[in-house]
């Protein structure tokens, strides 16, 4: 059984149509890169799969593991497994870093029935994770993403990432302001968590990140649709000739 | 017209009220003539109503009606359900005076083996007693306000504390108001602080209901002098009866180099008001003054505050936060002046409520005078929603939509509860915060 079928989604954002037909199929182990212009709805996917409110899917199913994901509130999926890393981490003052992941990976563990991480193996597990991913201890101290810069940012969505463990990742344009230096210590945070039993889902404009973190499969969207799939030779080809052809063809 | 018919009742009824309760009332001779000038300075206002400017959005005729009667003098029943009462909001480490009914319990306080510097009368005795310049002190609020006339007019006991100077208090002043009576009555207490040169003292006073208290009526008002170099921690926990009311003032004078730092916390009563005078007297002084409502069903609860910079070179912090659901109302007024001498104040006040229902309200009122030109003043105010694009990162990490809400609120409140220098009392409020999320269920 795939891991996540997207089948024929279409969806509105109050009147207008962002996803035609949309379809995906996802299996455990597998790096997939969805590219493609703006506008032409990546991420709007990533959205619709995490479960952020405002989008009306019309027609079309999503399953994760077989189970309908659309009928999931987003702590559930969450709690299913699917992690969506975001493009822009919101700032969250008053609430600390170590606070916040650990309401919210016990809140995955209750919900899938697990007990509770003690509190010293808990500090233990994100301390070991934090140094890996050159997190430095006194930002897990700080309020969440306050003050971080957009590397710093984007390192604390693969923290969480690395400590939840989810199945499925979906990184939302994650070198989106950030630097070559920043962008591969993100990536091999990234890398070091390719499994065989997970799978991710790289939503990217550019190629340079697929540099990095080298896909299976490639897609194309545009205009809502996957317009083209291939393997890792299609970025390449993407990278030298550009978006132009496909929004002709879509 | 109404309204001119509504002070004629409930005019007679106080005549009424006080006329009985007079013969009650401590304190013989001048106590009773400045009583009795307080009483008909109350009477040419009656209860405080829209028109009036400090009380323009908590009128008192509409949400008050009437004063209750003066509460008997609690019997054995009312004294034990009190004890039963305080068992539940115990607070570890403190010294207990306790009042019942508007009368201190010398049997649920604690009042033996005073700390050297630590004096503890009640304003019954200090009402009774001859000293003149103590009843000037404990008369000193004005009778402009005609909620504090009505205080110093019918108030029947308190505590009257004296910290001598170079005093440090360890153990934590707990006063704690328990309404008791089965009946709806009102209290009426007022206590007095007096902290010496460098003392440093920490307040706690919660107001509580017993068992079957609902309706009443407290009426509180506490006056403090903080002497020169002295520090004075104060936290106010008000958790009175859902039906009940609260109206509180309390006037504060502070030397030079002095500290106030207070905190008030209205989780309870159904409409409350805590009107404070906060007055620098001597240069390098420093007050926090935090607070957070956390009001649902239809509470009202109105926290106005004025920040008096008359001398030069003290600092003001205000912070209030208020979480107002379903058909609450949160009113926060803070006024602070700056006169003409107050070269060099540093005031900064920020206020913001967050409404967690259509029909949650919050009035926010800051009035800055500032008649100084060499100083630092600021002042914010914000009333809003919870972000959706917070609730949403929250929640694809897995917690539930109450779950998610409960830790934004927190936050949310985090900043004005912060500043509680106590760690066991941060503690407290903190869980109080938590247990009063964790009801919204």
């Amino acid at each position: 059984m795939p891991l996540l079928e997207v089948k024929n989604l279409q969806v509105r954002v109050e009147d207008r149509e962002i996803l035609h037909e949309l379809s995906l199929t996802v299996n455990k182990g597998e790096v997939h890169a969805i590219m493609g212009p703006n506008g032409s709805g990546k991420s709007t996917l990533s959205h619709v799969i995490a479960g952020k409110p405002g989008y009306e899917v019309t027609s079309g199913e999503i399953l994760f593991n077989g189970e309908d994901l659309l009928a999931m509130s987003p702590d559930e999926r969450s709690a299913k497994g699917v992690f969506l890393a975001f493009q822009y981490p919101v700032e969250i003052p008053g609430v600390a870093t170590m606070t916040f992941l650990r309401t919210a990976l016990n809140a995955q563990r209750k919900a899938r029935g697990e007990s509770e991480f003690s509190t010293p193996d808990f500090l233990k597990k994100v301390r070991a994770v934090a140094t890996s991913l050159n997190i430095p201890q006194d930002m897990l101290r700080r309020g969440v993403n306050v003050g971080f810069s957009g590397g710093e940012k984007k390192r604390n969505e693969i923290l969480q990432m690395a400590l939840f463990e989810p199945s499925l990742c979906i990184l939302d344009e994650m070198d989106s302001g950030l630097d070559i230096d920043a962008m591969r210590i993100a990536a091999d945070g990234v890398n070091a968590l390719r499994s065989p039993d997970r799978a991710m889902v790289v939503i990217t404009h550019y190629q340079r990140l697929l540099n990095y973190i080298v896909p299976d499969f490639v897609h194309v969207m545009s205009k809502g649709r996957v317009v083209k799939s291939g393997d890792k030779e299609l970025a390449l080809e993407l990278e030298a000739s550009g978006y132009t052809q496909f929004e002709d063809a879509a | 017209m109404n309204v001119a018919l509504a002070k004629t009742d409930t005019g007679r009824a106080l005549s009424d009220v006080f006329a009985v309760a007079r013969d009650r009332l401590p304190g013989a001779g001048e106590v009773a003539d400045i009583r009795q000038q307080a009483f008909e300075a109350y009477e040419r206002v009656g209860l405080p109503h829209r028109r009036i400017e400090e009380w323009k959005y908590t009128d008192l005729r509409v949400l008050m009606r009437e004063v209750l009667p003066l509460a008997p003098a609690p019997d054995a029943a009312a004294l034990k359900r009190a004890g039963a009462a305080l068992k539940l909001h115990a607070i570890e480490g403190v010294r207990r005076l306790v009042l019942v009914d508007g009368a201190f319990a010398p049997k649920l306080s604690d009042t033996a083996n005073l700390e050297k510097g630590l004096g503890i009368r009640t304003l019954r005795e200090a009402l009774e007693g001859g000293d003149s310049a103590l009843h000037a002190q404990l008369f000193a609020p004005e009778n402009a306000d005609s909620m504090v006339a009505l205080n110093s007019a019918v108030m029947t006991d308190g505590l009257v504390i004296d910290v001598a100077a170079g005093a440090v208090l360890t153990q934590p002043l707990h006063i704690v108001h328990i309404a008791s009576s089965a009946a709806p009555a009102a209290m009426f207490t007022r206590s007095l602080l007096n902290l010496g040169k460098a003392a440093n003292v920490t307040l706690v006073e919660s107001y509580i209901a017993a068992d079957g208290a609902k309706a009443y009526q407290a009426h509180d008002s506490l006056i403090v002098a903080i002497g020169d170099g002295a520090r004075l921690d104060h936290v106010r926990l008000v958790e009175d009866d859902r039906e009940a009311f609260n109206i509180s003032s309390s006037v504060v004078t502070l030397g030079a180099h002095a500290h106030f730092n207070t905190f008030g916390m209205t989780s309870g009563s159904h409409v409350s008001r805590y009107q404070a005078v906060i007055a620098f007297a001597g240069e390098g002084s420093r007050v926090e003054t935090n607070g957070v409502n956390l009001l649902n069903g239809r509470q009202h609860a109105d926290t106005t505050l004025f920040l008096d910079h008359a001398v030069p070179n003290c600092a003001s912090r205000e912070i209030f936060r208020s979480v107002v659901d379903d058909r609450g109302h949160s009113v926060f007024q803070g006024r602070i002046i700056v006169r003409p001498d107050a070269q060099k104040t540093d005031a900064k006040m920020m206020t913001r409520a967050l409404l967690l229902s259509d029909e949650a309200e919050a009035d926010n009122k800051p009035e800055l005078e500032i008649f100084a030109d060499d100083v630092t003043c600021g002042h914010g105010a914000t009333t809003g929603a919870l972000d959706e694009s917070l609730l949403f990162y929250l929640r694809a990490r897995g917690l539930s939509e109450k779950e998610a809400q409960a830790l934004l609120i927190q936050a949310f409140v985090g900043e004005a509860i912060e500043s509680i220098a106590n760690d066991a009392l941060r503690e407290l409020v903190i869980s109080a915060a938590q247990r009063w999320l964790a009801a919204r269920g």
